[in-house]
Formats: C-alpha cells, structure tokens, sequence
C-alpha cells in the first residue's frame, strides 16, 4: 500500500505545479511568454486537482469541468500569443521590464 | 388728455434717439427727440393754461396699475393740479430750448449726438414724471430716474477720467439722500398704509400727535418722516453736507448743467418739500430744520462762488446758493414763494448757464476766467442776454429774481420765528455776495483787458442763431417771469390760483404778513444787491490788482473759500479713506486670504495626495502580480479565519 500513488501524491504535484508557476509570473524578469506558460501551468494544477478529486470521488463531473479549462486555457493561450505579437510589431520589444506604460 | 401727451412725449423722442439713433443716423434722431420735446413744450403749457383759467378740472389721469402686493397699491397716474401742472409747463419749456440749444452746442462734438439727445429727452420724461407722481413711488421713480439720467450726462465725455469721477461722485452723493427719502416713504407706508398723496393728505389730521419710540426717546412721527424726506431733498438739491456732487457736475456738456443742475432736476427737492406742505404744516421743527439747512447754504455757498474761478463753477455755486433761498421760503411756510423762485430761477439760471456755454464756446473751451475779459465786443448777444441773467439773479428791479427774492427775503422776515430771521440775516447777506460774484463773473468775462491768449483770440465768434434764439427766449423769460407770476403766485388772489395744491395751515400767515414788512426790511436785500455790484466794480473794473492784493493778505481765508471750506477734503478724511481701507482690508484678509485661501487650499491637498498615491502604479507586471498574489493568500486566509 505505501508504494500507492493515491489523492495525496496528486494534490502535492499540483501545488507544486502552482508554486512554480506563481513564481514563474512575479520572479521572472525577462519575458512576457514565460508569463504566458506559467498561466498554463497554474491551469493545469488546477486541471490536475480537478481530474484527480473526480477520481477519488467517483464523480465524473471533475473531469468534464477539466475539459472545459482546456478549452477555456487554449483559447487564452491563442489571445495571449496574438496579444504578445502585436505588442512586439508595436514596440519592438516584450522584455517585462519594458512593459511600464501604466506606471504612474 | 394734452397733459399725458405732453408728459410721453420725451419718452417717444427718448426711444427712438437712443434705440434707433445708430440706424437712422444721427441727424434723424435728433430730429425726432427736439420734434418731440417741441410737442411737449406746446402742451404742457397749455395743459397749465387751461387748468388756470378754470377750462379743466384738476384730477388724475390714470394710467394702469404698477403694484398690487396685499394692502399695498400703487397705480401709475399723473396727479393734475396747478403745482404739477405749472412744473410741466416750466419743465417741458425749458428742456425744448436747451435741447434746441444743444443742437447748436454739440456740433463738433466728438461722439454721435443721439446718444446725447436720448439721454436729455429721457431725463426730461423722468423728471415730468417726478412732477405729475400721484404717489410718493412713482415720485420716487422719478427721482431715480433724474438721478440715473445726471448719472448718465455727467459722464457723458466717458474718456475723461474726471467725468466720470463727477459721475459716480453724483450718483454716490445722491444714494445718500435716497437712503432716506426710501425709509421716509416707508414710515408713510406704515403710518397712513398708503403712498396716494389723495388718501395721506387728508389723513394727516388724525395722525399728528402720533410718535416713534426710538432707543428711549419720543419723537413726533411727522417731524420724522419730514426730516427724512428732507434729507432725501438736500442730496437732490444739494444742501450743504451733501451739496458736493453739484459744483463737480459740471464736468458735464453746459445744455445739461443748464438743464439739470441749474434748471429742473436740483429743484427736485424744493418741489418735494412743497408737494408734502400738508405734512410739513405739521411738522415744525423739520420746518425749522428746512429753514436751517436752506439758510446756511444760500450763505456758504456764495462765499465760495466770489473766489471760484471756472466760469461754471461760479453758476453752479450760485445755483447751490439760490436753492438754499428756496427753502429758506418752504422753511418758513411761504411754499409757494419758494415754488415761485423755483420758476423764476429756471429761466434766468438757465440763462446764465447757457450764455456761459456760448462764452466757452467762443473762446474754444476755455472755462478759467482769469483767461477771458474784454469779450462784450467780440460777443454781444452772449454778453447781454448774460447781463440780463446777472441782473435777474441779483434781484435788480425789474427782472424776474427781484419778485422772486425779495418775496422770500420777505417772507423770512414776516415769519417772525427766531429761526426765520434767521434765515433773514443769510439770505440778506448771501444776496450781497450774490451780486458781488455775479458782476466779478461778468467784469472777468466780458469787460476790462482782454487776457484771452492770442491764438484763441483769433476764433473768438458770436455762437449760431440756433444756440442765441433759445437765449433770447429765456432772457424774455428772465425779464418778464417775475412781474408775469407774482400776481398769481403769491399777489391777493393765490389761494384761488393753488387751488389748493399747496396746503397752509390755518396758522400760517406768512404769505399774508409779505405786505405787512417794514420798509427796511424790504429795500435791505436791494440795497445790498447794489452795494455788492459797486463792491465788484471797485475790486475787479477800477483797482484790478486789488483781489490780487486782499488774497495775499488774507491768504487764510482766501484758500478756506477756494478749497470750498474744504468740505471735500473732510469727507475724503472721513469717509473715503475708511472707507477704502476697510475695503482693502476685507479684499486682502477676507477675500483673498479666507474665501480664496479654503478652496485654493483644499484643491492643494488633493493634488498632493493624489502626488504621493500614483507613486504606487509602479509599471512592473512582476510587483502588480505579487501584490495580487498577497491580496488573494489574505483573502483566502480572512475567509479560513472568520468561517
């Protein structure tokens, strides 16, 4: 029974996936992408904690929720990508540091 | 009917000189508002003619309701009584020639003339509409509106800085006397809860014991409400204290110091007081105070007149002088010798004034008479209808003042009060300076070496018939006025001529007693007119450097009465300087400081404040997330908490 991945593995990988995605956001001082894929991240320990409690519960609603984040975390990335592109062609530049137009 | 057309009239002439004067240009308006003014001098008098000779009923013409406000009623309507009526006629006369006068006077003058010729007509309307008043408010419309249109003349050269000093100065002096001539209407208000002079004359019975109770003393409601109006009366006719607007008006064009600070609008408050006789009948001290005040400004201000030496400034002291005479007579109960020299005095004041216009305009604006002299040749006309003012002035028999003088002199005698002689000794005395400063004004002006400078000399002329024409008529008037009304005015049958319109108590003898003066009495003013005019001829024709002498000798009084016994320089000392440091104290402490200082400093600290909070919008995506991570860990961490 010890070797067992059970709920507990799962939900730690998660939060371990969230950390480092919230830090990838506020440590990371060089790209606006880098931003981009620690959201993704973020979404997929959510996604992860979801699938893993519909398991656990026999509750198959989890993993339909799960397909949704998907959906909904594509369709981010696809906006965030288009996002970043313009603001390069605009700026010519996506380093975070230079993203400071609404300093006071 | 005539009467209410000969009172509009001005006012049609008014509107269209000062409305449309700009688009039918200027010789039209003109045209129009003297057209209008000639309407107006045709019937008014005989409006006066007919109610004289009886053809007419005296009456009101009733024009509309003005307020309606609870018990409180004022109609507009034109009371139509030998007082009003004979106003009208003098007002409407005199206004037509100096308006025909002016056409000749403003012809080179700078500025378009229908602003002028507005101005004239209009304050020829509102101080017809001061005479015919039914009402003490629409009296006191009047009395505004004269005021508004002095105002207005005064300043009418409006480039000149001293013009419109004189203006305000005017206009300031005379809010004075409105203050309380206002408060004095109310009081009448308040004790008869009417202003109709046909509901408070005959009320007046049963109200004169009535008192005011004011800060522990009694006084006599009558004696109140009298002395107010008369206040009112003293800024308007310029009764010593507040006699200092009216030598500065001369500031503006001669037609309107000849118009309304000679002529009509200065005899606004004689008026008054006759037109309120049957309250003052009953009110003596105010009488007394009436007396008073008239007394010792005809004396003051003829003082003044001998050493001034602006050609119209010596007038306008005159005029100071003679309205003091007319209410020295109101004083003393003679109300209608005072109306009688009110008459008299508009013609041959006019007169001078005018004929002192023809003289400034023949020496090209020159007003110092230290700089004219020996101009009888080269202006005849101007120097005899001149002379004729002089004399009617002077009381020379038998020009209109003699009647009119010499009955009010009189009648200061006949009173008998203590008071009344008085004002005896003054007017006396003020008729010896009258003829003194008279002849100093003429010798100065027309006789003697000519001081004229040479380049001035060479444009002296005789002005154009259209400014000698109205000269001659007032110069007929100024001759013949006097032997013309005194039989009516105040011979045997007055009571049958007033008809009423001026009230004498039934203990009022005065104008009965006028026969009974001694013969001294009656020959002194006479006497000392002529001393004056040979005290004239000896200073300024015989020996011309002796005023020079007597001034460096008595150079104290000299300065007293050219500084105008300093009158303006206590009031500045009073009054304006105060004045003008509590303003500045309240625009620089409590203006600029307080009122501006609150939101000035509030607007301060909302933009500091905002200063210091923008400073947190660091621009940083990295900070922006951590501060929502935070955010998010204490909200979570408050719900665990709390649940």
């Amino acid at each position: 029974m010890g070797t067992e991945v059970g709920l507990g593995h799962f939900l730690v990988v998660s939060a371990i996936l969230l950390v480092l995605g919230i830090f990838g956001i506020f440590l990371n001082r060089k790209n606006v992408i880098i931003i981009l894929m620690s959201v993704e991240l973020i979404l997929l320990a959510v996604n992860l904690n979801l699938v893993a409690f519909s398991a656990a519960l026999g509750d198959l609603v989890g993993q339909v929720f799960a397909m949704f984040v998907l959906t909904v975390a594509a369709a981010e990335a696809a906006i965030g990508l288009a996002i970043v592109v313009i603001y390069f062609r605009n700026r010519g530049s996506i380093q975070v540091e230079d993203v400071n137009l609404m300093k006071g | 009917m005539i009467y209410a057309v000969a009172v509009f009239a001005p006012l049609l002439g008014s509107l269209v000189s000062g409305l449309l004067g700009r688009s039918i240009g200027d010789r039209a308006a003109m045209a129009v508002s003297v057209l209008c003014m000639l309407v107006a001098a045709a019937l008014g008098p005989l409006a006066c003619f007919q109610l004289v000779s009886g053809e007419t009923d005296a009456g009101t013409v009733s024009l509309g309701t003005w307020v309606e406000a609870g018990h409180f009623h004022v109609s507009w309507a034109l009371r139509y009584d030998v007082l009003a009526a004979a106003m009208v006629a003098m007002v409407t006369f005199v206004a037509m020639l100096i308006h025909v006068y002016s056409i000749g006077y403003m012809a080179h003058d700078q500025f378009p003339r229908y602003r002028f010729f507005a101005y004239l007509s209009l304050f020829t309307f509102s101080m017809l509409m001061l005479v015919t008043a039914d009402n003490l408010l629409q009296l006191f419309f009047g009395w505004e509106g004269v005021g508004l249109c002095s105002y207005l003349l005064i300043g009418y050269w409006y480039d000149r800085p001293s013009a419109n000093a004189a203006a305000i100065k005017a206009f300031i002096v005379n809010r004075i006397g409105d203050l309380a001539f206002a408060v004095g209407v109310a009081l009448v208000f308040l004790k008869f809860g009417s202003i109709e002079f046909s509901t408070i004359f005959p009320a007046i019975a049963q109200h004169q014991s009535d008192t005011y109770s004011v800060l522990g003393g009694t006084f006599p409601a009558f004696e109140v409400i009298g002395v107010l109006l008369f206040i009112g009366a003293m800024g308007k006719s310029a009764q010593i204290g507040l006699h200092v607007w009216l030598p500065d008006a001369m500031e503006g064009p001669t037609p309107v110091s000849a118009l309304i600070h000679a002529a009509t609008m200065v005899t606004a408050g004689v008026f008054l007081v006759a037109r309120m006789s049957p309250l003052y009948e009953f009110a003596p001290f105010a009488l007394g105070m009436v007396t008073f005040i008239g007394a010792t400004t005809a004396l003051f201000a003829a003082t003044i007149g001998c050493v001034q030496n602006d050609i119209k400034r010596v007038i306008a002291y005159s005029t100071c002088s003679q309205l003091g005479y007319m209410f020295t007579a109101a004083g003393v109960g003679a109300f209608q010798v005072s109306i009688f020299h009110l008459m008299t005095h508009a013609f041959f004041k006019a007169l001078l004034f005018l004929s002192a216009g023809s003289v400034i305009h023949a020496v090209s604006d020159e007003q110092d008479m230290r700089k004219m002299g020996g101009l009888a040749r080269l202006i005849p006309w101007t120097c005899v209808v001149m002379w004729i003012g002089s004399l009617a002035l002077a009381g020379i028999p038998p020009f209109a003042g003699y009647y009119s003088k010499d009955a009010i002199i009189a009648a200061a005698y006949a009173s008998g009060t203590g008071i009344g002689m008085y004002g005896f000794i003054c007017t006396v005395l003020a008729a010896f300076l009258t003829a003194f400063y008279s002849w100093r004004l003429l010798i100065m002006t027309f006789h003697g070496r000519s001081r004229v400078d040479h380049h001035v000399l060479e444009h002296v002329h005789e002005s154009p018939p259209v400014m000698i024409v109205p000269l001659l008529f007032l110069a007929t008037g100024a001759v013949i006025a006097g032997k013309l009304l005194a039989p009516l005015f105040i011979g045997d049958d007055w009571q049958a001529f007033w008809n009423g319109s001026i009230f004498n108590a039934p203990t009022n003898h005065v104008l009965a007693d006028l026969e009974t003066v001694p013969a001294w009495a009656e020959m002194a003013p006479l006497v000392f007119g002529l001393a004056g005019i040979a005290l004239a001829y000896v200073m300024y024709m015989a020996f011309p450097l002796l005023p020079m002498q007597l001034a460096t000798k008595f150079r104290g009084i000299y300065l007293f009465l050219l500084n105008k016994w300093y009158f303006d320089e206590l009031y500045d000392a009073i009054f304006v300087q105060p004045t003008i440091r509590l303003s500045r104290m309240l625009w620089q402490t409590g203006d600029a400081t307080l009122i501006d200082g609150v939101p000035n400093g509030l607007a301060e600290l909302a933009v500091d404040g905002s200063r210091q909070a923008v400073k947190i919008q660091t621009g940083s995506l990295a900070v922006y997330a951590f501060v929502m991570l935070i955010g998010v860990v204490l909200l979570v961490g408050i719900f665990l908490v709390s649940r």
